[in-house]
């Protein structure tokens, strides 16, 4: 974009565009009138400019629109930005408006482009925020949900739509151990937000969150990473903080038969605007990793069932091997202690999930300074009544692996069918 | 110090008072006035709001003057109470005409400069004296600041007149009080001594109001649902700060609970968003 910086007398005055004030922040008062006067400045502001009209190179680009929303059964990227809101405006009519523009703004996102286009009006704030401009698209995703609590609130029926709330979306049930807090827990409405990149990431996030002002606001976030090297060619299972593989056993969306009975709502599991979405359960969990670190390599298996480098089964040499769970030992114990968190999880096997988690790191935990880290868990399935509930309720009960883990938080939601083009993010549940 | 720099995107002063007019200052000029002739608004239009923020803010520093004037004279008298008595109530001046009063790079620091701002051996003004008060519970320590404050905000005062406005410069002065309140003043850190912030923070409010009343009219035309949606964020952001009062004036703000400060931080922010689109006045 060589003709703008030439060219850009006509279009832009970049001591305008840019505010001077946000530049000479950084610079001392004693020098603002040279930098005023200097004849660089100009030129600066006017390269930056033209980088954010240049068009994108969004190579790496899936699909917004579609039978089901992106970010569930596509490829899990490296990084997410997880939000949840609580809307604060009673009125549906400014609640769709502003899902309504949120569609705008994803689809825009999703496919690389500018919020609003390239709009430069000197007297107004940009509408996109900018920091994305020029970035790969990165496989960006956005997926969004809807909480029990924005069907009814307080017994209130807040926006006209509490006959549709369904069976199966409500607040979960206390499980054993939970130490959950308010602060990380439920949401009228969620964003999952996933690419590959963290400042395609933020930058999506903080644009939903400047749409909603006025209308909702931003009750907890969390991000999150994995640690794939290559996560869109080779197909490796992740390792968890503890460093052992972590959904070696899980859906594939490669298998569109069990992702039809064990992940997408169909048409009539409940009110049917959800058929084609899926319920999406989140726990942030906080890895105690202090403790993990002085437990001895045996007991750290033990306490998965598996090898830790290989992910094998114990006793076993491949990880992808049946969990062979009626194995014992000479002495009749079993090799995979009953314990253990793979058996747990596992349970009878007929309560697949679907999971698509990340681990978190949020700095040090300012009460015990230890490291606040984590599993952001992130399971998708059809009834969680039938799928997370009980497997957690076991989990809570017996997994050996409580001792090194503490819930923190909790939610789930309803994450909408996909949309259509020309459709927006809940018209099917607003309609 | 980022308040003493707000000048440079704020305001085109005459030429006497700051850096010297410039080259780029002249043509920064010149093409300020070929945008304003093609712009939404007439420039007989740009000019009446102009006309009617100068008097708005000229009469804030009025009552400015005369209760610092007050505020001065108690420091020097040593009445401790008195003087703590006035100091909030006479910033509320300064804080709600600061696109204008600020714009003396030399005499707003003199005036206003928090701890830390400036240099330790210039550090004179309002904050300087309420350190003193509230700080060493005296005044013996600051009458010599109180002397200096009083000169500082007679010259400014003179100088007013002098101050060259635009129209877009109120616009950005609008947007620029709310971003003030929602960085220093919902922290707590402007009035650290004292903890009357939440006078600051309803002054500046209060200057956003007044410059949004003069264009509204315009913006209602463009975009009524615009305009509707900043006067019910106005109204909201004053129902929450009337929560707040205490007689005449604000409870301390220390008082504030923290989901109390981060529901003032929210409704500034929901204002100050709407409120930066009002710049739709001026486009053609």
């Amino acid at each position: 974009m060589k003709s703008n910086e030439t060219g850009q007398d006509q279009n832009i005055e970049p001591e305008k565009t840019y505010s001077r004030r946000t530049i000479l922040k950084s610079a001392g008062i004693g020098s603002l009138g040279v930098i005023i006067g200097a004849s660089g400045l100009g030129g600066v502001i006017s390269a930056r400019e033209s980088a954010s009209n240049s068009a994108k190179a969004n190579k790496n680009t899936i699909p917004f629109y579609g039978k089901h929303q992106a970010g569930i059964a596509t490829t899990k990227p490296a990084l997410l930005y997880f939000a949840s809101f609580d809307v604060k405006t009673e009125s549906r009519a400014e609640l769709i408006e502003m899902l309504k523009d949120w569609t705008k703004a994803a689809a825009a996102m999703a496919s690389g482009e500018m919020i609003g286009g390239t709009q430069n009006s000197v007297y107004l704030p940009p509408e996109d925020t900018g920091e994305a401009a020029a970035l790969d698209t990165a496989n960006l995703t956005l997926t969004f949900g809807v909480g029990p609590t924005l069907f009814k609130k307080n017994g209130k029926n807040r926006f006209g739509i509490a006959h549709k709330l369904p069976q199966e979306l409500k607040k979960l049930p206390a499980f054993s151990l939970d130490a959950l807090d308010k602060d990380w827990c439920d949401g009228d409405l969620c964003v999952q937000v996933c690419s590959d990149d963290a400042q395609v990431n933020f930058h999506a996030i903080r644009n939903l969150v400047r749409i909603a002002r006025g209308k909702a606001i931003l009750k907890w976030s969390q991000e999150g990473f994995q640690g794939k090297n290559n996560p869109h060619t080779k197909n490796e299972t992740p390792r968890n903080l503890f460093g052992f593989k972590d959904e070696t056993v899980n859906l594939s969306p490669e298998k569109k038969m069990d992702f039809d009975k064990h992940v997408w709502v169909q048409s009539g599991d409940g009110p049917n605007w959800l058929t084609g979405g899926s319920y999406l359960v989140v726990r942030r969990i906080q890895m105690h990793i202090e403790v993990w670190d002085r437990t001895a390599l045996g007991e750290q298996e033990k306490t998965f069932g598996r090898h830790r480098i290989t992910g094998a089964p114990l006793g076993k040499e491949k990880e992808f091997s049946d969990l062979g769970l009626d194995r014992k030992d000479e002495a009749g114990n079993f090799v995979i202690p009953v314990n253990a968190h793979a058996r747990q999880a596992h349970g009878k096997g007929d309560q697949p999930l679907y999971r698509r988690s990340f681990s978190y790191s949020s700095g040090m935990a300012a009460n015990t300074g230890t490291l606040d880290a984590g599993l952001f868990f992130m399971c998708f399935q059809r009834f969680p009544s039938k799928q997370f509930i009980p497997v957690q309720k076991r989990l809570g009960q017996s997994d050996k692996l409580n001792e090194y883990i503490t819930h923190r938080g909790s939610a789930i939601f309803a994450c909408l069918p996909g949309i259509r083009k020309g459709g927006w993010i809940g018209e099917t549940l607003f309609s | 110090m980022n308040k003493n720099i707000k000048i440079l995107s704020i305001l085109t002063l005459t030429g006497t008072l700051l850096f010297g007019c410039t080259q780029e200052n002249e043509k920064n000029n010149q093409s300020k006035e070929k945008e304003e002739a093609q712009s939404g608004m007439s420039a007989k239009e740009q000019k009446r709001i102009v006309t009617e923020y100068r008097e708005y803010a000229i009469n804030e520093l009025d009552q400015f003057v005369e209760k610092t004037t007050a505020f001065t004279d108690a420091v020097k008298a040593g009445d401790v109470e008195k003087a703590k008595k006035l100091y909030a109530p006479a910033r509320m001046h300064y804080e709600r005409s600061e696109p204008i009063a600020e714009s003396f790079a030399d005499l707003d620091p003199k005036i206003d400069a928090r701890e830390g701002d400036v240099p330790k051996e210039d550090w004179t003004g309002y904050h300087r004296i309420e350190k003193g008060l509230w700080v060493d519970n005296s005044a013996d320590g600051v009458k010599d600041y109180a002397d200096q404050l009083k000169k500082d905000v007679h010259v400014l005062r003179s100088k007013v007149e002098t101050v060259d406005i635009t129209a877009d410069v109120l616009v950005t002065g609008a947007v620029d009080l709310l971003n003030e309140v929602s960085t220093s003043k919902i922290t707590g850190e402007e009035d650290r001594y004292s903890h009357t912030d939440l006078y600051d923070f309803v002054a500046n409010v209060d200057g956003a109001k007044e410059i949004f009343k003069l264009f509204k009219p315009t913006v209602e035309k463009k975009d009524e649902k615009l305009a509707k949606t900043i006067d019910k964020r106005f109204d909201n952001l004053y129902g929450l700060l009337e929560k707040h009062k205490d007689g005449d004036g604000y409870v301390s703000y220390t008082k504030l609970k923290k989901d109390e400060v981060q529901e003032l931080s929210r409704a500034v922010n929901e204002l100050a968003e709407p409120l930066s689109q009002i710049g739709i006045a001026l486009e053609g």
